[in-house]
């Protein structure tokens, strides 16, 4: 079950790329990185059965590092919905040269 | 029995996720992802690996989605779809990147057999199995992590307390008489 185990996260892995590439709305490009994260943590699930549970304790570490991520992402979502009252990625585009 | 669950799983994954991509509101979007997270869990529990199965549903589907949620609730975002689909060269570059994206990992993929990247997967499998039936799905996993692991998992310790400093920090309101 290890193949479509890793196809599967590849498929989750692109559909998660594809929308952090077509979307506008930075909330939903959040969740899409959170897929992309999930897709790994899938592909390192399925290879712990092969590998041992090192594959299993990265998960873990995934986890509270996506936690760590979305409490600041989102803190920085707020702080820029409140400068610019739209959390549309192309309105905030000062660093873009 | 584990084959036919594995699909169920992998096709609601699967269309969560082109949900999560295409939905029209955030909030739908957000349950796709909720979906998806949820179907992943059960794939965890297929795979042995039932404490992640559990953190997955608590934290991932629970703390976090509910941490979006309560973000776009605050924004007021519910209805603002029209124009957030990037079209045109924009649209044409991303595919692009995707088949690409696409292409290297099912190369990298046909590569993997069921004998596993290390040829003794039935061994490693009988192993875990052994471990969990002897200290239980949550010692397997705190045994390492609280032995090898452990400067990690202190580490992680101090990430989250910067990740909660930095998160009361950003989202605090600008004082205005504070001269900002």
């Amino acid at each position: 079950m290890l193949t479509p185990a890793l196809y599967l996260s590849a498929v989750l892995f692109v559909v998660g790329t594809l929308g952090v590439i077509v979307r506008r709305n930075a909330i939903i490009i959040f969740l899409c990185i959170e897929l992309q994260l999930n897709a790994v943590n899938l592909a390192f699930v399925a290879l712990s059965r092969y590998t041992g549970i090192e594959g299993q304790l990265y998960v873990f570490f995934v986890m509270t590092v996506a936690a760590a991520e979305a409490a600041v992402g989102l803190a920085i979502i707020i702080s820029i919905f409140r400068h610019y009252e739209t959390v549309n990625v192309d309105k905030f585009n000062v660093l873009k040269w | 029995m584990t084959e036919i669950l594995f699909v169920l799983f992998a096709v609601v994954a699967t269309g969560g996720a082109i949900g999560v991509v295409t939905g029209r509101s955030p909030v739908a979007s957000l349950l796709f992802m909720v979906a998806t997270l949820a179907s992943l869990a059960g794939i965890f529990v297929l795979f042995e690996a039932h404490f992640l199965a559990a953190i997955q549903v608590l934290v991932y589907a629970g703390a976090i989605m509910v941490l979006f949620l309560f973000v776009i609730m605050l924004l007021n975002l519910g209805h603002d779809y029209r124009a957030d689909l990037k079209f045109g060269a924009w649209f044409l570059l991303s595919l692009v990147v995707v088949g690409l994206t696409a292409g290297v990992l099912v190369q990298g993929l046909t590569g993997t057999d069921e004998a596993g990247p290390r040829g003794d997967g039935a061994a490693v499998a009988a192993a875990l199995d052994a471990a969990v039936a002897e200290k239980g799905a949550v010692g397997v996993i705190a045994d390492p992590l609280f032995t090898d692991y452990v400067v990690a998992f202190e580490l992680m310790g101090l990430l989250l307390l910067v990740a909660i400093v930095a998160a009361v920090v950003l989202a605090k309101p600008r004082n205005p008489e504070a001269g900002e």
